[in-house]
């Protein structure tokens, strides 16, 4: 079983990064582009027979604590069989 | 009166707090590697500068989950010193013994530059020797200083005193221009509701010798000692 968390800044936090980013890629001609935001992502393997939930519960237990910040980001979890 | 410089992998301000509780405070002083969790016999806690587990998934985030930090969460319950200096700064606010969080500088680029900060509140423990309004200059080396906190946050800080620096030019003005990294509200340095514990980016450990640039750190840690000495 596998844990993907994806952990964001919060939309009121300023993101530098994804601003510089954003100014390259319109360098190269992306036109449409009107934001990015850089954020990260983490794949968990998970042994043992958990179930969907359980493994789900652990994720979100980990993103809370340790993945994320939550004073300036959110995540979000998705769990593959 | 007895200090503490606690040691992280990838810490690397160790030995100027180090050099400045020996040659200038004059007091006894230890490392402590972040493996110890017996804080006994010491009085006040240095976090100092670095980059703790070489900043990885955040600046500060691993250190919070060594086994002295449980210790440092217990040494400050108990009304004892604590202080971070940069590093040591994200570390605190990472392990929740300090409100908000420090991200990215929003130049992007880490900066390593004297700055200008006004004392904004003499009443902690590590100011009570310095002039409220005055000016220091100190150095900065970081590229995640840009200090965050939402509203209430900022209205308790400001409410309660507890913004000890904040960036200004060098009369003390506080602009947007003399804001190095985006830092909400010019904010330099806090500390935690009880007072004991305060964090700040800049580093008045390498502003403690005329020779090296700066001496308008030494006063940090002159107030320090004087608050150990009074209460001893």
């Amino acid at each position: 079983m596998k844990a993907k968390v994806y952990v964001t800044l919060k939309p009121s936090v300023l993101d530098p990064q994804g601003k510089a980013i954003k100014h390259s890629v319109e360098l190269l001609g992306y036109a449409a582009v009107s934001d990015i935001r850089q954020g990260k992502y983490f794949e968990i393997a998970l042994e043992g027979q958990l179930s969907a939930t359980q493994a789900r519960e652990e994720a979100v237990r980990m993103a809370r604590d340790v993945l994320s910040n939550p004073i300036i980001e959110d995540f979000r979890v998705e769990i593959e069989e | 009166m007895k200090f503490g410089v606690i040691v992280f992998p990838g810490s690397n301000c160790d030995h100027d707090a180090y050099h400045v509780i020996s040659k200038h405070v004059g007091q006894p002083v230890d490392f402590i590697w972040h493996r110890e969790t017996d804080l006994r016999g010491y009085d006040a806690v240095i976090i100092p500068g670095g980059f703790s587990y070489g900043d990885y998934l955040r600046a500060g985030a691993l250190a919070r989950f060594s086994p002295v930090m449980n210790s440092v969460r217990d040494f400050a319950a108990r009304g004892n010193l604590v202080l971070g200096i940069c590093n040591g700064f994200q570390i605190l606010c990472e392990a929740g013994l300090l409100p908000g969080a420090l991200i990215r500088n929003r130049g992007l680029h880490f900066i390593c530059d004297y700055v200008n900060v006004r004392v904004e509140s003499v009443d902690t423990p590590f100011t009570n020797e310095l002039k409220s309004g005055s000016v220091l200059s100190m150095p900065i080396a970081h590229a995640e200083g840009n200090f965050v906190c939402d509203d209430g946050t900022l209205d308790e800080l400001r409410g309660e005193n507890r913004i000890v620096f904040r960036y200004c030019d060098r009369n003390g003005q506080l602009t947007d221009d003399a804001n190095p990294n985006g830092s909400r509200d010019n904010i330099a340095g806090i500390c935690n509701r009880e007072r004991n514990i305060m964090g700040l980016m800049p580093h008045p450990e390498r502003a403690c010798e005329d020779l090296l640039g700066s001496s308008d750190g030494r006063d940090v840690f002159r107030s320090l000692a004087g608050t150990l000495a009074a209460a001893a």
